[in-house]
């Protein structure tokens, strides 16, 4: 797996510079000989997805502070600037503020796959957490940044969810005084949710990293969910795994297209259009729709301290997920009572995120109550529970077979 | 030298070491977390003078102080004969109405305009009690802005404030 101190490269003034640095031994060795699993499906192509999103975003990020002002009195305005005078402008802000979606549509199609596939389960636990922590960064990161054109939604988004931290007994006022730098929402919280929007995208990078040299070394699991045990099981990366990836972007990016070209608000909300006022509040203030679920988790529980811990606990749950589920056979296929737990949660969450956007009363409020304790229960309970009682169906002996059964001949021979 | 086995002269200076640098460190953290506190000029936005006198009996209105909004409400006799009826044992923040206003001035009530749940700004002559309503996660207040139903754990801020004259108010 890690070719890099071998590979020389037959330009000379390369080989002069790979003994003294061997990053492109480094760069072969991971994208294009690193052997991936001979059958991984499109779900496997998020990763890719998501590594290219971060990278719009901070390109696209980067040009907007050429011309955003992040004060109270012209944020507003420097961002219609952008959208009415700078060039193209209103092109980089719709593909930022689409990327934000975008951004969370993959991760979640990621996260998805991860429960499906039992990606998550040893020899994985590391690489799963690392995604857990990309996760809340990347939550903080869009919640500051949806705080940057200081509309409506963006004001009473910030006062709101700084708010949560009231919560907690004791040390909750002050900490919310700490995190405004005042006594509301004002500029000096603008500010420094500028300050830190620009540089969690950095950090997001770094744990990336992390993340990918994690799955290095424990290799990617697959949707047979069994490990690779010779190099039948494998192909090289580069052809199959780029040529792949590079399929399902494009698709993927003629969405993220039709988004910014044709609905460029549909996602957003008009009361953000609005300049920011402290002293009122919209009639209707949700949160962006990545973030539903949580907010229904949130006014779910009928105590404020309790919402807070129910939603901040229903992320840190998917940190013990590797060890809240007991069974030894990963991938869902050969797990088929999970199989169905599976998609009742993945309805769960969908409904949790259509719960968010109601307003809280009445029956909308029962059922959110519903869904919460069903979401807890999958993590807490079922998940520990199944390992016992299911029985797993056999196991493919190789990827290979799993891959050929059926098939008289080899279609694809392993190569490298 | 008496030494006990296990700990050495070289032990103590590890934690020692160990110690002081642990000391340094948080006093060097300190000043980058401390600048994120309310700032001298945040500190010095003091107080608000209100005119009471175009405020007619039944009209609630907003100011702003400290970067918040502060509600007036000119109550009728009607609003505090409500606010009064209400047995405290009822209420999920007991408080009686008449610590909530000043003596004698029992028609005004001034009001921090930040829902204790999560900070909105309620609704005023709205909810099921007649006072407040908070539209973000429906909280309801009453006629002296005591929390009534919904998530709000608390009753609405009573500010700091004096009459400085019969017909006006200093906030803050
Ligand atoms: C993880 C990657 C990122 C995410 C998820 C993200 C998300 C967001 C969101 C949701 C908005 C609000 C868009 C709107 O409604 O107008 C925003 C605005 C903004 N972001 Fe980012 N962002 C990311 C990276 C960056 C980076 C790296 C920079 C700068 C280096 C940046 C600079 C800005 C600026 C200046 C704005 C305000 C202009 C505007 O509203 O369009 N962002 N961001
Ligand atoms: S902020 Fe008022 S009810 Fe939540």
């Amino acid at each position: 797996m890690h070719g890099h101190g071998t590979y020389i490269p037959e330009n000379k003034a390369l080989a002069w510079f790979e003994r003294r640095l061997p990053v492109l031994g480094l760069l072969k060795s991971s994208f294009v000989d690193y052997p991936t699993p001979r059958n991984l499906n499109y779900w496997w192509t998020f990763g890719g997805i998501l590594t290219v999103v971060l990278m719009v975003q901070i390109v696209t990020g980067i040009v907007l502070v050429m011309h955003y002002t992040p004060t109270s009195a012209d944020a507003f305005d420097s961002v219609e600037h952008i959208m009415r005078n700078v060039n193209y402008g209103w092109l980089l802000r719709y593909i930022h503020a689409n990327g934000a979606s975008m951004f969370f549509l993959a991760v979640y199609v990621h996260i998805f796959r991860g429960l499906y596939y039992g990606s998550y389960k040893e020899p994985r636990e590391v690489l799963w957490i690392l995604g857990v922590i990309l996760f809340l960064l990347m939550m903080a990161t869009a919640f500051m940044g949806y705080v940057l054109p200081w509309g409506q939604m963006s004001f009473w988004a910030a006062t709101v969810i700084t708010n949560l931290f009231s919560a907690l007994p004791f040390v909750g006022e002050p900490i919310v005084t700490w995190l405004w730098g005042g006594y509301s929402v004002d500029e000096p919280t603008l500010k420094r949710f500028f300050s830190l929007h620009y540089l969690l995208p950095f950090v997001l990078f770094g744990v990336v990293l992390l993340h990918i040299w994690a799955l290095h070394v424990v290799g990617q699991n697959n949707p047979a969910g069994i490990d690779v045990k010779s190099n039948k099981d494998t192909v090289a990366f580069t052809p199959y795994a780029t040529i792949k990836d590079s399929f399902a972007m494009i698709v993927f990016f003629i969405l993220f297209a039709w988004l910014v070209f044709y609905v460029p608000n549909y996602l957003g909300h008009s009361d953000n259009y609005i300049p920011a006022n402290p002293l009122q509040t919209p009639p209707h203030i949700v949160p962006e729709w990545y973030f539903l679920p949580f907010y229904a988790i949130l006014r779910a529980i009928p105590s404020k301290l309790g919402g807070v811990i129910a939603m901040f606990g229903s992320i840190v749950v998917l940190v013990f997920v590797p060890w809240l589920d007991t069974s030894k056979v990963r991938s869902a296929r050969y797990r088929p009572l999970y199989k169905q737990f599976f998609w009742i949660l993945l309805v769960v969450c969908i409904g949790l995120g259509y719960l968010g956007a109601k307003p809280a009363e009445g029956i909308y409020v029962i059922a959110a109550r519903i869904l919460t304790a069903y979401y807890f229960l999958h993590f807490l309970v079922i998940l520990p529970l199944l390992g016992f009682i299911e029985k797993p169906k056999p196991l493919p002996s190789s990827i290979a077979e799993s891959v050929l059964k059926g098939k008289e001949s080899d279609p694809m021979p392993a190569k490298g | 030298m008496a030494t006990t086995a296990g700990t050495t002269r070289r032990d103590f200076l590890y934690i020692a070491t160990g110690a002081a640098g642990a000391v340094g460190v948080a006093a060097a953290i300190w000043p980058l977390i401390h600048q994120m506190n309310p700032d001298a000029s945040v500190l010095a936005l003091a107080s608000t003078d209100v005119d009471l006198t175009p405020i007619a009996e039944g009209q609630i209105i907003t100011v702003k102080w400290r970067g918040k909004p502060v509600f007036i409400s000119h109550r009728s006799k009607k609003e505090i004969d409500e606010a009064r009826a209400v047995p405290l044992n009822q209420l999920p923040d007991p408080q009686p109405d008449q610590a909530r206003v000043k003596e004698g001035k029992d028609q005004w009530l001034v009001l921090v305009g930040v829902c204790t749940h999560l900070g909105c700004v309620p609704l005023g002559h709205q909810g099921d009690f007649d006072g407040w309503f908070c539209p973000c996660h429906g909280s309801h207040y009453d006629t002296s802005g005591r929390i009534r139903r919904g998530p709000a754990p608390l009753n609405l801020l009573v500010p700091p404030y004096e009459f400085v004259s019969d017909t006006s108010i200093r906030i803050g």
